[in-house]
C-alpha cells in the first residue's frame, strides 16, 4: 500500500481505527476496507443496517441565477424536472461522450443545487466544472468537500436507526433530501447538516452530511444504535450485486453512458432536455451502433471469485475483460461486468471467463444480480 | 495468534508438519487472519512438482487472491478436497482440517531453512 502519509484522510479515521478497521488506499484516500469481515458486513446491510464513511466523496454547491441552465449543459438528464428537495443520479461527460463522473444532484433551493461527486475524481470534476463555468458570475461554484463528514446509513433498519437518533427530522422519501434536524450546526452555522434518502447498495438508506467537527459524534451515535460499521469491501459487493457501475472500474472517459447501459439517465429522448457536453457524440454513437455494451456475467459452474481484468472469451476468442467482479455474498456465485461486443449476445455463443489460465463457462445475467426476496 | 510449537514455518506464512516421510502444508493462523474470509481455495494437483518458495496453491478472500508458496521442493501426494466445498476451514482450523496439501520432499535439507516457532512468532511481531 502507498504510504498513508501521502494519502488523503477522512475526518472519521480515528473512529475506524477504534472499530478495528483494516485500512487501505482507495483513489488516493486512506479508507477502511473492512472491520469484522466483508461477508458479515454485506449481510448486515442486506438484513439490518450498516454504515459507511463516504467523507471521501465531494460536495459541491452550485447556485446563482444561471445555475439551472449551466447544470443542464453539464449533466446528462434534465435537471429542470427536479422540484426543490429532490435528487437524481446523473452523469457528467466530456465532448466525446466519455464519462468524467457519475454523481447525484439534489435541488436544495430555488436556485441552489447540492452535488455529491466521487472521491477519486474530486479534483478532476472541479477542474472540469471551473473550466466550463460562465465568465459572467451568474453561476457560483462552492467546493465544500472538506467541510463535510459524510456517512451512508444503509439497510432495511436504516430508517429505524435514523428516527431514533433524529426524532424531529422530517425524513425524506426515496431520492429526496432534507435538513437533518435538530441540525448539528444550528449554533456554528458553517454548513447545514443534510440527510438524503439515497445510497449505492440496493437497500433503503440514507446519506448523512454533517460538518466535519460533528462527524465522529454521528458515527458513534449510529454505532451505539447498533448500526454495523462497513468498509469499502462490502460497499463494492453490495453495489455490484445491484449492477451499479463504479467510476474507474466500469465507467471511464473511454466509455459512454450508452455503452454502460445507463440510457435512462441520459435525456437524449427528453424533448425538454437541452444540449449538454457529449450529446453529439452520444447521438452519433446511437446512430452508428454501440461498439460494445457493459454486460452482466455470471459463472455457470463452480469457480473462483471473479475480479477485474480477467479475459472474457466468446467461442474461444478473447472479446474483452471483466471490469468489476466478485463472489456475490448473497448468491454465492461469481458475478462480473464486462464491455462486450454485440456478437456475444447471439444465443448459443459460448462465453467463458479465464482465471489464472483456466476457462470457466459463463452466461449473460440480468440485472440486478441480486433481487430482494419479496415480503 | 496461535503458533503451534511442533511445526516449522516459512517466512511467507506457511507451516509444515512432518509425519514420517510425508510433509503436510498449510497456512498459519496469522495468514488466515490477514487474508480474512477465505471463499475459494485452489490446491495443487496430486503428482505436481513444487519448488520451495514457488507458488503451489491459491486462496481467495472476497477482496483478493493470494498465492500460497510451497515451503519445500518435492512432489504433491495428496490435496485437501474438503477445501473445495468448505474453504472457510482455512479460517476456522488452519493447522488442522484446513491443511492444503501433502508432499514428499526431494531435498530435506530445505527443512533446516524454515523457521522455528519462536522465530516465526518474532517475525509476526507477537
Amino acid at each position: 500500500m502507498s504510504d498513508p502519509a501521502l494519502l488523503k484522510h477522512t475526518p472519521l479515521e480515528s473512529a475506524h481505527v477504534a472499530c478495528g478497521a483494516r485500512m487501505v488506499e482507495f483513489g488516493g484516500w486512506y479508507m477502511p476496507v473492512q472491520y469484522s469481515g466483508i461477508m458479515e458486513e454485506h449481510r448486515a446491510v442486506r438484513s439490518a443496517s450498516g454504515m459507511f464513511d463516504i467523507s471521501h466523496m465531494g460536495e459541491v454547491i452550485v447556485s446563482g441565477p444561471s445555475a439551472l441552465a449551466w447544470l443542464e449543459s453539464l449533466l446528462t438528464n434534465r435537471v429542470g424536472k427536479l422540484a426543490v428537495t429532490w435528487g437524481q443520479y446523473t452523469l457528467m461527460l466530456d465532448e466525446r461522450g466519455g464519462v468524467i463522473d457519475d454523481l447525484i444532484i439534489y435541488r436544495t433551493g430555488e436556485l441552489s443545487y447540492f452535488l455529491v461527486i466521487n472521491g477519486a475524481c474530486r479534483d478532476l470534476d472541479l477542474e472540469w466544472m471551473h473550466d466550463h463555468l460562465p465568465s459572467d458570475g451568474s453561476v457560483v461554484l462552492q467546493d465544500q468537500g472538506n467541510d463535510y463528514a459524510a456517512i451512508a446509513l444503509q439497510g432495511p433498519d436504516a430508517e429505524k436507526a435514523l428516527r431514533a437518533l433524529y426524532p424531529a427530522c422530517d425524513i425524506p422519501k426515496r431520492n429526496g433530501i432534507a435538513p437533518l434536524i435538530p441540525s448539528l450546526v444550528a449554533s456554528d452555522g458553517i454548513v447545514p447538516s443534510l440527510v438524503a434518502r439515497t445510497g449505492y447498495t440496493g437497500e433503503d438508506g440514507f446519506e448523512l452530511f454533517v460538518p466535519v467537527a460533528h462527524g465522529i459524534a454521528l458515527w458513534e451515535s449510529l454505532l451505539a444504535a447498533g448500526v454495523k460499521p462497513c468498509g469499502l469491501g462490502s460497499r463494492d459487493t453490495l453495489r455490484l450485486e445491484m449492477g451499479y457501475p463504479l467510476n474507474g472500474s466500469d465507467l471511464s472517459r473511454d466509455r459512454t453512458p450508452l455503452e454502460a447501459g445507463l440510457d435512462r439517465f441520459v435525456g437524449l429522448d427528453d424533448p425538454e432536455k437541452v444540449d449538454f457536453y457529449g450529446r453529439k457524440a452520444l447521438e452519433q454513437q446511437r446512430s452508428e451502433g454501440l461498439p460494445s455494451r457493459l454486460t452482466p456475467l455470471k459463472l455457470s459452474v463452480q469457480g473462483p471469485p471473479l475480479r477485474s481484468h480477467y479475459p472474457v472469451l466468446a467461442d474461444g476468442v478473447a472479446v474483452g475483460e471483466t471490469c468489476s467482479g466478485a463472489l456475490s455474498p448473497s448468491l454465492g456465485e461469481g458475478i462480473a461486468m464486462a464491455y462486450l461486443p454485440e456478437v456475444c449476445r447471439i444465443p448459443g455463443t459460448q462465453l467463458e471467463i479465464e482465471v489464472r489460465g483456466r476457462r470457466y463457462a459463463a452466461s449473460i445475467a440480468t440485472l440486478p444480480f441480486y433481487k430482494k426476496p419479496s415480503l | 495468534m496461535n503458533v503451534p510449537a511442533d511445526l516449522r514455518y516459512a517466512k511467507t506464512h506457511e507451516w509444515i508438519r512432518q509425519e514420517n516421510d510425508i510433509i503436510i502444508v498449510g497456512i498459519t493462523d496469522h495468514a488466515q487472519a490477514e487474508l480474512t474470509d477465505i471463499v475459494y481455495a485452489e490446491p495443487p494437483k496430486v503428482g505436481a512438482e513444487v519448488r520451495a518458495g514457488a507458488t503451489a496453491a491459491v486462496v481467495e478472500s472476497v477482496k483478493a487472491a493470494s498465492d500460497i508458496y510451497s515451503p519445500l521442493s518435492g512432489t504433491v501426494t495428496e490435496v485437501n478436497d474438503a477445501l473445495t466445498s468448505n474453504p472457510a476451514l482455512l479460517n476456522t482450523d488452519p493447522f488442522g482440517q484446513g491443511w492444503i496439501f501433502k508432499m514428499k520432499a526431494s531435498n530435506p535439507a530445505e527443512i533446516d531453512v524454515l523457521l522455528a516457532p519462536e522465530a516465526y512468532t518474532a517475525q509476526i511481531g507477537q
